[in-house]
């Protein structure tokens, strides 16, 4: 791809076009395309070849958005809540590439909850982002598996259980990178994608990521709330009003809470973790969770890190050469082998 | 006197599960293997680690006839709980041999008896009292040795395969062995007439099981990675690459050019498989009928999207968990349809041990060559159990990998390329792979609608063409899969068609209606779908065709009758299914008792 001499370029040789995505086809204002608009960001800052990435999603309206960031990168949108065995597999075709997977709290808390964990626990080298707005978007409205409890939802009901916490999931199964933030916090986004690219192991990123158009009740963790008023049953919603993604304006300094704004005027409590607050520590990482939870906070950061463990690929001892690209005499035995093997049967 | 009967009888063996009896049996099997007669074992063994009955069922046969028989001439018991049915088993002039512990009335006049000092021999035995109850089985192995004639030589040769030179464990089995062999002849009689005779009919065979023989058929073929979930019959599958890709396919310092996981699901399974085909490697996943269940839905996103994946399903009995343990051919409409919407896979139906070596690398060709899961069918009969197999024959191709497009290709084309296009009118398309530093090498693998720069799209031509060209590639893999093995004879009035493990059945069975004067078949064995043209030659040429399964429904006449409506009625099923390998005698009876309807 050509670029013009004016526009900027990384150390790649490359400008933020070459990252760019097709057009989103999700809601406009949805939380899902400011972070597919970071990682485009977090990946030009890197200088990161976008044919040296993989990217890999399920079902859902999340699945959908790796179309929409690094055209250049192969991706491969699998089966619902199963993209953590399609990443983990396609993982060693060539171990030299990096790849970032995007799930929904739907197709990884629910769904995909085994997958998920098993791919956490064997530190699968990828950065698994959860999208996580508390609600099944794309089937129009249902609760997920991350909804609060007592959440109200048009046509669903209160929610009777309590909220799965990816967070709180993924450290439970040894994971070796976890981090919370909110799709309107732009920067904070960016920098764990940063951080989350330069990982060795599985990153675990839990986006709150609103749905503008279904979990629209007040003061619900996960929501715009835009139309409280609206009575049309879910499944005839044919409109849906354009509305500015949320953003956050100004310093978020570490250890404030902060109360953010929806559409409606109502808000979430934001907590961002202390400039002192020590990520390598699980037993941290759990009690913060913990008390967030007591507080009602969305606690945002990196919550946990572990540098130190192998990754799933380095446990191999695999060949240097990318396995695809190994030629046939490196991957059949030679003639002569035959015979042993048959003077090994009885 | 009574006529002796060398060479040409079946023994059936019952011990308690978990009791170790398995040694003794395949040492049996082998030590005869190894005087040259031909043999087949069958193990009937209960879902259960230890406790319940097991069986296991040896048949030498000078004819080289190796199906599973009904009759046992030679039975040995060691286990109280199944005395009564193993008695009532024997042959009426067979012979019974028990352990003498077991204190159960006999009934029988018609046969031979001979008590068994089973217990004591073993507490005579110079082992630790807990392996007591294993070198227990070894006294049924001695006596038997003795009253039947087995060479000590080949029984040692067996105990040395088996323990792999180990001297110590080789020497105290065969230590019990020789005992009980010297005590049988001095305290048995023999009054049966069956007993064996060094032949040579097997010099040009080995022993090996099916899963053993698949797993190294894909490490010829190049495997890269392979995910599997363990499951009753397919885990040794698996755990045989784990025996051998170590041996053959590391470099010399060591490294690894292949990977195998152990997935927390069969979901799982199939999905890393299939990630790893997408990315390019030589790829599969092995399971039964339950993983298969749940394999479904990746299946037809590997069909959809066009990712190689070979799929290998060693069949049990089902539906549900069914029995565990014991075979059938209850799976093939299931993989045939396998997944929502339209399609047909691509089965293999490999027939005898070397037949899954060969299949082996021939799947994962397969799967490159269409970018398609390749399903291969076996079974618990075949895939478990020890047979007499023609040795691993070296692939005689070289690795197909398929229309992949590398960076020099794409260089040529000036990077202009479409995934999903059929340029060569064979319906395959091209593709690459992730690592391919080209930047028009990416496209997005997806199981939405999509056209053919893989881009989503819901256009109505679209989508009906994109169906079509994989219809066409079905048809292309008409002409690329195995092609059937046909015996035909001079004079056949009706046609057999049969696949896979059945095939030793059917052929006794095709001697035993010439001896009964019944009627004169052509035989087809099936080795592949879709079928190739010479399957529709084969039917075309015949009145009656008797499509002989192990299953309840006749599932190959189901999908023959579908896919060629216009002979269906000339489809007869002669299908059974109890767990157990069908027998000749069953085969031969079922298709005289439908000839005389006719």
């Amino acid at each position: 791809m050509t670029t013009p001499a004016t526009t900027q370029i990384n150390k790649a040789g490359l400008s933020k076009n070459d990252y760019r995505g097709l057009p989103s086809t999700l809601c406009q204002g949805c939380g899902h395309n400011s972070i597919a608009s970071q990682i485009t960001t977090a990946c030009y800052d890197l200088d990161i070849v976008p044919e040296e990435i993989m990217k890999f999603s399920g079902i859902g309206c999340s699945s959908k958005s790796p179309a929409y960031f690094l055209n250049r990168s192969f991706g491969f949108n699998g089966l619902h809540g199963r993209m953590s065995s399609l990443a983990t597999g396609a993982l060693f075709a060539d171990t030299s590439l990096r790849a970032i997977g995007i799930s929904g709290d739907g197709d990884t808390a629910s769904i995909g909850m085994g997958g998920f964990k098993h791919m956490v626990r064997r530190n699968a080298p990828l950065v698994y982002i959860v999208e996580n707005n508390g609600v099944y978007g794309l089937t129009k409205g249902q609760f997920s598996a991350t909804a609060e409890e007592g959440l109200n939802l048009k046509h669903q009901g209160i929610n009777q259980y309590m909220p799965v916490d990816i967070c709180m999931e993924a450290l439970a199964s040894n994971a070796t990178f976890v981090a919370r933030s909110f799709a309107g916090d732009a920067k904070q986004v960016k920098e764990l994608l940063k951080s989350a690219l330069s990982h060795h192991g599985v990153a675990v990123l839990d986006i709150i990521s609103p749905c503008v158009t279904f979990n629209n009740q007040e003061n619900a963790f996960h929501s715009y709330t835009w139309g409280k008023d609206h009575e049309a049953p879910l499944h005839e919603i044919s409109f849906i009003p354009a509305l500015d993604e949320i953003e956050l304006f100004g310093e978020f300094e570490e250890g404030t809470v902060r109360e953010v704004k929806m559409h409606d005027g109502s808000t979430i409590l934001l907590k961002k973790l202390e400039k002192d607050y020590d990520p390598t520590s699980r037993a941290n990482a759990f009690q913060m969770l913990e008390s967030a939870q007591l507080n009602n906070w969305l606690v945002t950061g990196l919550l946990y890190i572990d540098e130190s463990k192998p990754t799933l690929t380095e446990t191999f001892n695999l060949v240097e050469t990318p396995l695809n690209r190994l030629a046939d005499l490196d991957l059949r035995p030679a003639r002569e082998t035959i015979d042993k093997i048959n003077s090994m049967m009885f | 006197m009574i006529e002796k009967v060398i060479n040409n009888f079946s023994i059936t063996i019952a011990t308690v599960n978990g009791s170790g009896s398995q040694t003794a049996n395949v040492t049996l099997l082998r030590a005869l293997f190894k005087m040259g007669i031909p043999v087949s074992g069958k193990n009937l063994f209960p879902s259960n680690i230890q406790g319940l009955p097991t069986w296991y069922t040896i048949r030498v046969s000078k004819d080289g006839y190796i199906a599973r028989r009904d009759e046992q001439e030679v039975v040995v018991t060691l286990n109280p709980a199944s005395f009564g049915r193993d008695l009532a088993s024997v042959q009426p002039g067979g012979a019974f041999f028990y352990a003498d512990d077991i204190k159960l009335p006999i009934v029988r006049t018609d046969i031979s008896v001979y008590p068994m000092p089973v217990k004591l021999m073993a507490r005579d035995a110079n082992v630790s009292p807990s392996l007591r109850d294993y070198i227990a089985n070894m006294v049924y192995v001695g006596i038997l040795a003795q009253m039947l004639g087995i060479e000590m030589e080949t029984i040692q040769q067996a105990l040395s395969f088996h323990f792999k030179g180990r001297t110590e464990a080789i020497d105290s089995n065969f230590n019990t062995i020789k005992a009980a062999a010297e005590w049988a002849a001095q305290n048995l009689k023999k009054s049966d007439p069956y007993s064996v005779a060094r032949m040579d009919s097997t010099s040009d065979y080995v022993m090996a099981d099916g899963n053993t023989a698949a797993a190294l058929g894909a490490i010829y073929g190049g495997l890269q990675f392979a995910a599997w979930y363990p499951i009753t019959p397919a885990s040794t599958l698996a755990e045989s690459l784990n025996v051998f890709l170590p041996q053959l396919r590391k470099t010399a310092d060591g490294r690894q050019t292949y990977a195998v996981l152990q997935a927390e699901d069969e979901l799982a399974a199939i999905g890393m498989a299939i990630g790893a085909g997408w990315g390019g490697l030589r790829s599969m996943t092995s399971t039964s009928g339950p993983g298969i269940s749940l394999m479904a839905e990746y299946a037809g996103l590997a069909y959809f999207a066009e990712v190689p994946v070979v799929i290998w399903d060693v069949q049990r009995i089902g539906p549900s968990t069914g029995l565990p343990t014991r075979t059938a051919q209850g799976d093939l409409t299931e993989i045939f349809f396998l997944s929502h919407g339209d399609k047909q896979n691509i089965i293999l139906l490999p027939g005898s041990v070397d037949e899954c070596f060969e299949f082996g690398w021939k799947a994962l060709d397969l799967a490159e060559h269409l970018q398609s899961p390749v399903f291969v069918l076996s079974d618990l009969d075949l895939g478990m159990n020890q047979w007499m197999t023609k040795p691993f024959k070296y692939p005689d191709t070289p690795l197909e990998r398929g229309k992949v497009l590398w960076e020099a290709d794409l260089e040529k084309l000036n990077g202009i390329w479409s995934r999903y296009k059929d340029s060569d009118g064979d319906g395959i398309p091209f593709r690459t792979v992730p690592g391919n530093k080209h930047s028009s090498a990416a496209w997005f693998g997806r199981g939405t609608g999509h056209d053919e720069n893989a881009r989503y799209t819901e256009d109505a031509n679209t989508w009906e063409s994109n169906m079509a060209r994989l219809k066409n590639k079905y048809d292309t893999a008409r002409t690329l899969v195995p092609r059937p093995i046909i015996k035909a004879a001079k004079g056949a009035t009706i046609g057999i068609i049969a696949y896979s493990s059945t095939e030793p059945a059917v052929e006794e069975a095709i001697a035993l209606l010439k001896k009964a004067g019944g009627p004169k078949p052509a035989f087809l064995r099936l080795r592949a779908l879709p079928c190739t043209t010479e399957v529709h030659k084969f039917i075309k040429k015949f009145e009656r065709i008797y499509i002989v399964e192990a299953n309840r429904d006749g599932q190959l006449r189901q999908i023959l009758s579908a896919v060629l409506p216009e002979h269906a009625l000339k489809f007869h099923s002669i299908c059974h299914s109890d767990g157990l390998p069908l027998t000749a005698g069953w085969v031969k009876d079922t298709i005289l008792a439908q000839e005389e309807k006719i």
